[in-house]
């Protein structure tokens, strides 16, 4: 077990040191997240009944799209230095290393946004008892986002005009954990309770984790190869 | 490896043809017969729907486009399914047929997926009132048509083939996988949102006669694929191949001819 | 025979506009995906003759070059 967790510890480590040195670009992504959702009710008007319903799509929609932004950053400056190759010659399980750096990547930038996202969500009126179901969404969502983003982030890898055709790629994947997510603070806004979304984003964050890093895995050795 | 491809095989077995030197000639003498054979039966279909199957008591005569949008959108959603399975042969037994099978295949089901979502909503209008609705097999219609772009995308960004091959059987595995998801996933928010405001799966009793046309567009519509995608892989063996010998005695064969 | 009259036919019930633009925009389709199959069909053979022209007059020398061009 210690010898599995001695590598994913040091990238982790590694990566998550290397967000901290670049803070700003984290910090980009999360104002762009602040600012889509911003932009919103000057597109829509500032009925206040309006704003509440459309809240939680917009929050989901806004962190669906600042996920997107900064998904190419996963692996391209490893690639550009060569440590990608060099992680990829190491004997240690691709996939271990794969998941250390999808949860450095989201902790540095989808953990700020499920902590932003409850503030943003009192700017649209939303009922505050909804606020946890809104969080726990995102802890539980945007960690799919990363997962399949990641795949899709592999296989663009050093490719001409990658950052377009990642959005193509990966887009209509996040669909599901669209709806499931936004979904969750619907159905507990109309009284459904929002147990089964909640549970269905948990089995799929499960099921995402125990696949998507095998197909990152092999996307990597192919982009790389 | 390319020496053994250099030279013919005398196998007997079918997989003989897995080889794209002796997939190469099948193909296009198979290509005419489904191209001829969709020919007839999109005619007979045609024919069938037209001047045999009666008025359909509700809908009255627009319900005619049924013999296109069945056909293309089952075509569609059978097209992605056949091209994950060649990218999963692909990446199992890394045959580089497999992946021009499924890279030749992209186009045509991407057109069907198109032709889907276009009778649908030519359909739609005076049926429901509305060009689009956002019930759940339009949305996962509409997604498939966003997988195949990215398909074709992703295999046309990339230069070395080797790459762009394994790349687009992963992409197409992962989207195969999704495709069940997306489909119950937009299928319960599709209940959850608007009710019963659209039924689509009250299907009123059908006319054989009905029924027949609609099979048989579906089967022109499998004919015409296999025999397009059949000229598709032609092309694109040629390329993959142009270093070996035997394409270079096929283009001496066409040279002034084309 | 479903119908009265060939205006009938092309009258559709009213829905004229909704199934011929169906039918045609599907014609046109295939119509299309073919002609472009054949066209990708014949570029592709034409730059082969082309490639492999141009590298027979690059390394291979007179001879290979002259055969070819023959």
């Amino acid at each position: 077990m210690s010898r599995a967790l001695g590598p994913f510890a040091a990238v982790l480590g590694r990566d998550l040191l290397l967000a901290w040195r670049g803070r700003a670009d984290v910090l980009v992504t999360l104002a762009f997240f602040v600012v889509v959702v911003c932009l919103f009710p000057f597109g829509v008007g500032a009925e206040p009944n309006q704003l509440r319903a459309i809240a939680p799509g917009v929050l989901w929609v806004a962190a669906l799209l600042s996920t997107l932004l900064s998904l190419h950053r996963l692996f391209a400056q490893d690639h550009a230095d060569g440590t990608l190759e060099q992680l990829l010659l190491t004997p240690e399980p691709t996939v271990l290393w794969v998941v250390a750096k999808i949860s450095a990547h989201w902790i540095a930038t989808g953990l700020p946004l499920v902590v932003v996202a409850p503030g943003l969500a009192l700017l649209f009126d939303v009922e505050q008892g909804a606020l946890g179901v809104l969080v726990l969404s995102l802890a539980l969502g945007t960690p799919i986002l990363a997962l399949l983003g990641a795949v899709g982030a592999a296989l663009t890898l050093g490719l001409r005009g990658g950052g377009m055709l990642l959005a193509l790629l990966v887009l209509p994947l996040f669909v599901p954990v669209l709806i499931f997510g936004a979904g969750a603070v619907d159905a507990y806004l109309s009284g459904v309770g929002a147990q089964a979304h909640l549970l269905l984003l948990g089995g799929g964050l499960l099921a995402t984790l125990a696949l998507a890093p095998l197909a990152c895995a092999a996307a990597l050795r192919i982009a790389v190869e | 490896m390319m020496k053994d491809m250099q030279k013919p095989e005398r196998s007997k077995s079918i997989f003989r043809f897995a080889a794209p030197q002796m997939f190469y000639p099948l193909a296009g003498k198979l290509a005419p017969w489904f191209a001829g054979i969709a020919a007839v039966l999109a005619a007979a279909g045609m024919w069938l729907g037209f001047f045999v199957a009666p008025t359909d008591a509700v809908q009255g005569e627009v319900y005619r486009v049924i013999y296109i949008h069945v056909a293309a959108a089952w075509m569609s959603m059978f097209v992605y399914l056949v091209m994950a399975f060649w990218s999963f042969v692909g990446l199992v037994m890394n045959t580089r047929l497999s992946f021009i099978m499924s890279q030749a295949l992209a186009p045509t089901g991407a057109m069907f997926c198109f032709v889907a979502l276009w009778t649908g909503a030519l359909w739609g209008k005076p049926t429901w009132g509305a060009y689009w609705v956002w019930d759940a097999r339009l949305t996962s219609q509409l997604l498939l048509l966003f997988l195949y772009l990215g398909f074709m995308a992703l295999t046309r960004a990339i230069e070395d083939p080797r790459r762009a091959d394994k790349a687009g059987a992963i992409i197409a595995l992962v989207g195969a996988v999704n495709v069940p998801i997306i489909y119950f996933s937009v299928k319960w928010w599709n209940t959850l949102h608007q009710g019963a405001s659209v039924s689509l799966n009250k299907a009123p009793s059908m006319a054989t006669t009905m029924l027949t046309g609609m099979l048989v567009m579906a089967l022109a519509a499998w004919a015409y694929t296999i025999a397009v995608t059949l000229w598709r892989v032609r092309s694109l063996i040629l390329e993959r191949e142009r270093h070996t010998d035997w394409v270079a005695a096929e283009l001496n064969a066409l040279e002034g001819k084309i | 025979m479903q119908w009265e009259s060939w205006s009938a036919f092309w009258d559709m019930g009213g829905f004229a506009p909704f199934v011929w633009g169906s039918y045609g925009v599907t014609l046109l389709l295939v119509v299309g995906e073919l002609i472009l199959v054949v066209h990708r069909r014949r570029d592709t053979v034409r730059r082969l003759l082309r490639l492999r022209r141009a590298s027979a007059a690059g390394a291979g020398g007179r001879r290979a070059f002259e055969e070819i061009v023959e």
